[in-house]
């Protein structure tokens, strides 16, 4: 009986912060000004984080603010503040294509349901919720996944390199 | 379902108590850093004696700038963009209130008792970059927009070392939760010698210089205030706020001085715990009920010798240029971190 009224609670939940993510990713793509935009995702980043919060993925929520919020936004701050940030509204931020956006964004979302639905079909969400330790992540990323792991690394390691040469002046 | 003097308290009721708890967990280290070190110490320092008319010894000058400060008028600059420019002290207070909920001071008396606790610290002390760039953009002031910028710049690079000095304790203990950091150092021993537990501090002596550093350069204190620099950026990403949105941002640094003060002492200075060696308990059940009004006792005199450190380096120390500040920490702090987690992993595996 309990375990029925924790998932009532946590459908409210979701439902609200989908709610506010739908508005913010909305808002990310109509706004009038680059810096609000920016704002905006952070929204939307930080309704994914408690999104997981949600799924008892305390750690993948942490490490969500952690890069996304504390790392990557503050990024996309930083270089647009460099660059272009004039305080008000902006006109021609929208691309002349914006159009060909719907179809992409249509088939990607397809693409995703279609993936998801095949690989997780009716499997259901424990009824117990879990909290997954870090230990047993560190165990499967250490171990069945290894490689993956291993060739992430890799492709980090080749960007960081290839941001130094862009970067020197010689 | 948690007894507090022997009355049943409900969860709501818990769950108000921890709330009231933090706050005067965040504001009571943050009033007192204000007056002992930044009006009285500095005074000291500098061969005058500070505030000495409100109240006996001055004690009372808190009050009057709160007060001072509250009554001023709100000014928001004309071009200013208003929203995000009232929103930006807000998230960084509330990045400093969420860092606190990890804290443990005492066996029981913790707000929230979390696995990966330190994890969480860093990631939420990463929050205030976010509203340090809020306000210098949203000020529509170059000065503002610069302190940001450099601000920004600043934290991002002394994230990494303060990160990387942290793994080296949660390698030795095993563990990313704060309580349990606090039972390992102090049920440890160092050769065999349990006298005096495991603090970290003699053990991870490196992390430990490294991680003040790094929090040195966090909450922009002198040697490493470019950010705010009065001479260059009158004060950076402060310079349009005034009254009660700059006391929001003056709460902030000071906060989030003792909120990093109460870290520090909890990872590397054995955090609420007496060596368990003294009394003979084993883990944290067997510990004595006394020390959970013991503990927070003992952590803020921690606390205290902390941020006694942080005020005295900021009040002696001149002013890093911007170039030197990034490359010490590219080029000493990373390293000098990395090469701690290696050594410190060897010893965990060898013995």
């Amino acid at each position: 009986m309990f375990a029925a009224e924790l998932l009532v609670a946590q459908n409210i939940g979701f439902a609200v912060i989908a709610l506010a993510m739908i508005v913010g990713a909305l808002r990310v793509v109509t706004t009038n000004n680059v810096v609000h935009a920016a704002l905006w995702l952070v929204v939307v980043l930080s309704g994914a984080a408690a999104q997981y919060v949600l799924l008892a993925a305390e750690f993948v929520a942490i490490t969500q603010v952690l890069v996304y919020i504390g790392a990557v936004m503050v990024l996309f701050l930083f270089g647009t503040m460099l660059t272009r940030a004039r305080i008000g509204t902006e006109r021609d931020l929208n691309n002349t294509y914006w159009r060909l956006g719907i179809p992409v964004a249509g088939v990607l979302f397809a693409a995703m349901a279609i993936a998801l639905a095949s690989s997780f079909g009716d499997e259901q969400l424990p009824k117990e919720p879990r909290v997954i330790g870090v230990q047993e992540i560190s165990d499967q990323i250490f171990g069945p996944y290894l490689l993956p792991f291993w060739a992430l690394s890799f492709v980090l390691l080749a960007a960081i390199i290839g941001a130094i040469v862009l970067a020197r002046k010689d | 379902m948690m007894s507090v003097l022997a009355v049943e308290v409900p969860y709501w009721g818990q769950s108000l108590l921890r709330v009231l708890g933090g706050i005067v967990a965040v504001l009571l280290p943050a009033g007192t850093i204000v007056y002992v070190f930044l009006f009285k110490m500095m005074s000291f320092m500098q061969s005058r004696l500070g505030p000495m008319e409100a109240g006996p010894y001055g004690s009372l000058q808190l009050v009057a700038e709160v007060g001072k400060w509250l009554q001023k008028e709100d000014i928001i600059p004309e071009r200013a963009d208003a929203r995000i420019f009232k929103m930006a002290p807000v998230v960084v207070l509330v990045s400093t209130f969420l860092l606190i909920a990890v804290v443990p001071f005492g066996p029981d008396a913790w707000f929230t008792n979390f696995e990966v606790g330190i994890f969480y610290a860093l990631a939420v002390s990463s929050l205030s970059v976010l509203g340090i760039l809020m306000a210098g953009w949203a000020s529509a002031n170059k000065y503002s927009l610069l302190g940001g910028l450099r601000a920004a710049g600043q934290l991002i690079a002394y994230e990494l070392p303060m990160v990387l000095a942290v793994i080296g304790v949660v390698i030795q203990a095993g563990t990313m939760n704060l309580q349990q950091i606090v039972v390992a150092q102090n049920s440890g021993s160092i050769f065999g010698f349990d006298g005096l537990g495991n603090p970290y501090i003699l053990t991870q002596f490196v992390g430990f210089v490294v991680f003040m550093i790094a929090i040195q350069a966090e909450l922009t204190q002198a040697p490493f205030d470019m950010p705010i620099a009065e001479s260059e950026l009158v004060s950076g990403y402060m310079t349009e706020y005034s009254g009660f949105r700059f006391l929001i941002f003056f709460i902030g640094e000071f906060a989030t001085a003792g909120v990093f003060s109460l870290l520090t002492s909890v990872l590397f200075l054995g955090g609420w715990g007496v060596p368990f060696a003294w009394f003979g308990w084993s883990d944290v059940d067997s510990v004595a009920n006394w020390m959970n009004v013991a503990g927070p006792i003992i952590m803020i005199t921690k606390m205290m010798l902390i941020a006694f450190i942080i005020m005295w380096v900021r009040f002696s120390s001149p002013r890093f240029r911007e170039d030197q500040l990034q490359r010490f920490a590219w080029k000493v702090l990373i390293p000098v971190s990395l090469g701690n987690i290696a050594l410190t992993s060897i010893f965990k595996v060898v013995m």
